[in-house]
């Protein structure tokens, strides 16, 4: 579905990406692990077109998507939940998701949406600035979805959350991965990301390091944390 | 003469004169919105809704033909300008736009004079509305009603149209997060070159509005650009509510403000400005300090 290939890419002189290798098969749940800074934010905003990378593919169904500008890649079927969420703070919860619904969505139409997040039905009249942090998040997911993507790029969703939000952010992966969408999740709460994933990706300085499953990445997981992921 | 007779007519004139610093306010703050750039131009586009309305009036025969033709055509000339040489400008600091579009006042102007030639141009109002009305026995021009109304009725249509239409519904998104807009399938920079039209085109029907009370001429550009600044200033950068408040409350000062205290009619503006922006840097409701 979504393969990346020999991906680099810069900002100004500093290399950060250098060579990221990874598939994300159709249905499948790639999570990528890793400590802050080594290049997973920008593998999303490089897929998503929001920095251009230098060099590499980035092919969605066989087509080489890399250096599109990202409206080309909004409408080819990757939709983007970016960390921090920005959700339009002054539109309402509809207005929000009426944003990415540019012809009227088939897959996951606003009555499907608002049934996915109850609590966004009692607030669709709400500004986006006045709903809680997780309500914000179920609205980031509720927005990228209404585009009918294919891929679904994930950025630290349960960053600043609750226990039990994050708790109800994980049903909603599962649903969404039983409904046969396939994502791609940074995230830094392991637990989220062993529930939900179907492989297990960490990345360090710029480069993929390691992919597993999760049954062979929860036998090796003391070792696989020690040597990447604890400062 | 009668108080209460005096009262209605200098508010009815201050909302004729509201009316035309909206036309401008409210394309230029819809702009920086967008854009994050101010738009020194904007007096330019104005003054060219003038001229390009007289030449209309000279064609058609109509002025109501130049209320159709001016605004499309000033605000095809915007947007052109936006995707020919603005556009290649974004990511710079402001400067440069400040620089591009200042140029572009000159080069109006002078292209402005080639064309039109250095006298003053009287545009003829329609015989329908060039006579005068009686507002509770005092004489007040048809023309200046006229004004009013069409000010009520675009700013509803403007408010209407950002808050009900799916281009309304991607200009306050753009504004808030052009990046994310993007991101989400919608080519933005398509929503910048339709605002920067739109702007253009509300500067240039004003032109037209104005045109049969001032005569078109050189002069209009520089005037009009500082009264527009002073609204935007108060109203805040960006806000579609702002510049209708800014308008009005300009519009008033400048009417009553010249009527009751003539020398300082100008300096009141400047003072409200002052003032506002001591309590409020950045405009009764903008949101940048």
């Amino acid at each position: 579905m979504l393969t990346i290939e020999g991906l680099n890419t810069h900002y100004g002189a500093s290399h950060v990406l250098q060579g990221v290798d990874l598939v994300v098969p159709p249905g499948g749940i790639c999570a990528l692990l890793g400590r802050n800074g080594v290049g997973k934010s920008t593998t999303l905003r490089s897929v998503m077109g929001l920095v251009t990378p230098t060099s590499g593919k980035v092919l969605l169904n066989g087509v080489d998507i890399a250096g599109w500008q990202p409206h080309r890649i909004a409408r080819a079927g990757v939709a983007y939940v970016p960390e921090g969420r920005l959700i339009f703070p002054d539109l309402s919860v509809i207005e929000n998701i009426k944003v990415a619904e540019r012809t009227p969505a088939k897959q996951w139409p606003l009555p499907r949406l608002l049934d996915l997040f109850p609590s966004l039905r009692e607030r669709a009249r709400n500004r986006g600035s006045n709903l809680s942090g997780g309500e914000q998040q179920m609205l980031a997911i509720a927005r990228a979805l209404a585009s009918d993507p294919k891929v679904l790029l994930l950025d630290e969703p349960s960053q600043g959350l609750a226990p039990l939000v994050v708790r109800e952010l994980a049903r909603v992966i599962q649903i969404l991965r039983d409904s046969g969408v396939t994502i791609l999740l940074v995230e830094q709460n392991m637990k989220l990301a062993e529930a939900v994933a179907s492989t297990l990706h960490i990345m360090v300085k710029g480069r993929m390091v390691y992919g597993a499953s999760p049954d062979r990445f929860r036998a090796e997981e003391a070792e696989i944390r020690a040597r990447y992921l604890t400062v | 003469m009668d108080f209460l007779a005096f009262l209605v007519t200098q508010c009815l004139n201050a909302l004729s004169q509201a009316a035309l610093l909206f036309f401008l306010g409210c394309g230029l703050t819809l702009i920086f919105g967008i854009m994050r750039i101010v738009n020194f131009a904007h007096g330019a586009f104005f003054m060219l809704g003038a001229y390009v309305g007289w030449s209309a009036v000279y064609v058609t025969g109509s002025f109501w033909g130049a209320l159709v033709a001016a605004p499309i055509l000033v605000g095809g000339f915007g947007a052109a300008f936006e995707m020919g040489i603005l556009r290649r400008l974004y990511g710079r600091d402001g400067h440069s736009f400040l620089m591009v579009t200042f140029g572009l006042t000159l080069m109006m102007g002078e292209a402005i004079r080639l064309i039109w030639g250095v006298a003053a141009l009287q545009v003829v109002m329609p015989q329908s509305l060039s006579g005068i009305v009686f507002i509770l026995d005092e004489p007040f021009p048809i023309y200046r009603l006229f004004l009013a109304g069409a000010g009520i009725v675009v700013a509803v249509v403007i408010w209407q149209f950002l808050e009900r239409t799916r281009l309304g519904l991607l200009i306050r998104a753009t504004s808030q997060n052009a990046e994310m807009v993007h991101a989400l399938g919608t080519d933005v920079r398509l929503v910048r070159s339709a605002v920067f039209g739109i702007g253009c085109g509300l500067a240039g029907i004003g032109g037209v509005f104005a045109a049969p009370m001032v005569t078109a001429s050189l002069g209009m550009a520089p005037n009009a650009v500082i009264d527009t600044f002073v609204i935007v200033i108060i109203g805040g950068m960006g806000s579609f509510l702002g510049s209708m408040i800014g308008a009005l409350l300009v519009a008033f000062v400048q009417v009553f403000g010249s009527y009751y205290f003539p020398d300082f009619a100008l300096a009141f503006m400047y003072l409200i400005m002052l003032t506002i922006l001591v309590v409020r840097p950045g405009g009764l409701l903008g949101k940048e300090a």
